[in-house]
């Protein structure tokens, strides 16, 4: 099974981008931790948001779970990055799916990388006093492939 | 001069020997006949072949060649073993012991065996991966026709007190069952030792070829019988009926002949190559080895790498090292091993695990291989592992604020 992954998973699992920490008591700073019934995976995405157009400046991940969660969300955090608070909210996981070519068998792992994404957004809109953004699901997903710079 | 990729996948299957392939060679093209041609050499010389290969592969488990019954594999001997005593038995009653820890091809064949009217009992084992004798003891009913437990547990090793098992059997007029994949060949394996009715074991696992296999039946103190599940020739003293493999049980019984020559000194071989593997990888900090470290297979060791996923791990290095993991993240639900829940493992540190089994073919060199590149790999994804990091900032799992959406 491993076999079938795509060139892309195994170089984002070997060379992950955006692996590692931010302050997550700064102001600026959005966390979303999430996690599967009995932990046996758990995705942590950190965003750095510029307070004045709420652009999103930096973003890190560290993700426990198999070699696609791993590159899944490095993957989104190259993603991330420029990207409004707004625009950053419209992350469709099935995005993610298409840019890695991920199995089926994948896919519940994007589900919980969207959900980590909203989640840090929603952290940082609390911390600025913002409502946080609704669950509704974006009519339009973005590339992830056009867009990470 | 280290060849890669390095195999450390020995309880999956083995590589033929090359005097095993050199044994069956002549019985693909030259001595080709049938063994139950009886009337011409091309029958008898085929024949002779087996009857050696079964002297062979009897005397690697100190059973006599009549109670040696050749199959297809291990699963297949599972299945005749089992649905053959359950229909043989019929009359004395329908109830089956079994752990939940035993091979699929004896769990599946006991749910099959539940549609037809079978009782199961499937016993719990402790954290070591052993049953409780007294449990056991416990489950026998005068319907009781049949206990079947593992020699030697496929994903950990652990070796079972088959002969303290069987004695409880024996007590209560039941037959005493036991899939001895793992541990023929490796450890000594005693029929009448052991007080083992029934075994099952494969030949691809013990360097032998892939589609060979036997099911030993006992014929004296009790007499077994198991009803054929296949309809044919009658051959196998009418339990299995099939054309036989010649080429694959004359390799059978090399290489059963090979390995209880060299057992000892492989043993003693293996256990020091594994050991050396397995306390270098216990450096790591929370690495714990999974199920018994005092009664175990030789060769094999089955270690978890908390806060590390067994399959990230393995996607680490699987181009140069070919090994096993209890996390089998393929389902839209990952499913973590059922001999480590069994064990009473959290699902995490299911996932966690990676199973190491050596073999005849492992060098030093490859030992040494296997510790650089598991603990590089190890430290590597712990490094991108959130729950490392809590971990080692001292957090305490239970108080972790996770995200609400």
């Amino acid at each position: 099974m491993l076999m079938a992954y795509a060139e892309r998973v195994l170089d984002y699992y070997n060379n992950p981008r955006n692996a590692g920490t931010l302050d997550k008591s700064s102001p600026q700073v959005g966390t979303g931790l999430i996690h599967v019934p009995e932990y046996v995976e758990v995705v942590r995405i950190q965003i750095e948001v510029s307070p004045k157009r709420h652009v999103i400046m930096d973003a890190r991940f560290k993700t426990f779970g198999c070699g696609a969660a791993i590159a899944a969300t490095s993957i989104t955090t190259e993603w991330l990055k420029g990207k409004t608070i707004e625009e950053a909210a419209r992350l469709d996981h099935m995005d993610i799916v298409e840019a890695l070519s991920l199995p089926p068998a994948k896919i519940h792992t994007t589900i919980l990388i969207e959900d980590a994404v909203k989640a840090a957004i929603n952290d940082y809109r609390f911390k600025n006093g913002l409502e946080p953004i609704s669950e509704e699901v974006p009519e339009e997903g973005y590339e992830l492939e056009e867009e990470h710079n | 001069m280290l060849k890669l990729p390095v195999y450390l996948d020995y309880n999956a299957t083995t590589p033929c020997d090359p005097r095993v392939v050199e044994a069956m060679l002549p019985y693909f093209s030259e001595t080709f006949g049938n063994a139950s041609s009886r009337n011409h050499s091309f029958g008898w010389a085929a024949e002779a072949a087996v009857d050696l290969a079964r002297e062979q592969v009897a005397a690697l488990i100190g059973a006599d060649p009549k109670e040696i019954i050749f199959t297809s594999g291990a699963t297949e001997a599972d299945n005749l073993a089992m649905k053959g005593v359950f229909e043989m038995y019929a009359d004395k009653g329908n109830h089956i012991i079994t752990t939940e820890i035993e091979h699929k091809a004896v769990l599946d064949t006991c749910k099959h065996l539940e549609k037809l009217g079978a009782e199961i009992t499937y016993l719990k084992v402790n954290s070591e991966g052993f049953p409780d004798l007294k449990e056991l003891e416990a489950a026998i009913t005068p319907k009781t026709i049949l206990v079947s437990i593992m020699y030697a547990n496929n994903e950990i090793g652990v070796i079972n007190p088959i002969k303290e098992i069987s004695a409880i059997a024996k007590r209560h007029g039941v037959l005493m069952m036991s899939d001895i994949s793992q541990a023929a060949g490796k450890v000594p394996v005693d029929v009448n030792r052991d007080g083992i009715d029934l075994a099952a074991f494969s030949a691809h696992k013990l360097y032998g070829t892939k589609g060979a296999g036997a099911l030993y039946v006992r014929r004296k103190s009790p007499r077994v019988k198991v009803t054929a599940q296949m309809d044919g020739g009658g051959h196998e003293r009418g339990m299995r009926s099939g054309t036989l493999n010649v080429p694959g049980i004359v390799a059978f019984g090399k290489a059963c002949e090979l390995c209880q020559q060299e057992m000892e000194a492989e043993g003693q071989r293996l256990a020091a190559l594994r050991d050396k593997l397995e306390n270098a990888l216990l450096q790591l900090e929370e690495t714990v080895v999974n199920g018994s470290k005092a009664n175990r297979l030789p060769h094999a060791t089955n270690i978890s790498f908390r806060y590390v996923e067994g399959e990230a791990l393995m996607m680490g290095f699987n181009k140069n090292l070919a090994l096993s993991s209890g996390s089998a993240c393929t389902s839209a639900s990952p499913e973590p091993s059922y001999v480590l829940k069994g064990l009473g493992l959290s699902d995490d540190m299911a996932h966690s695990s990676i199973r190491f089994a050596l073999g005849r073919f492992t060098t030093e060199e490859e030992i040494d291989y296997a510790i650089q590149t598991v603990t590089d790999t190890v430290n590597k994804l712990r490094e991108i592992s959130p729950l490392w990091e809590m971990f080692k900032e001292g957090a305490d799992m239970s108080s972790i604020e996770w995200s609400r959406l």
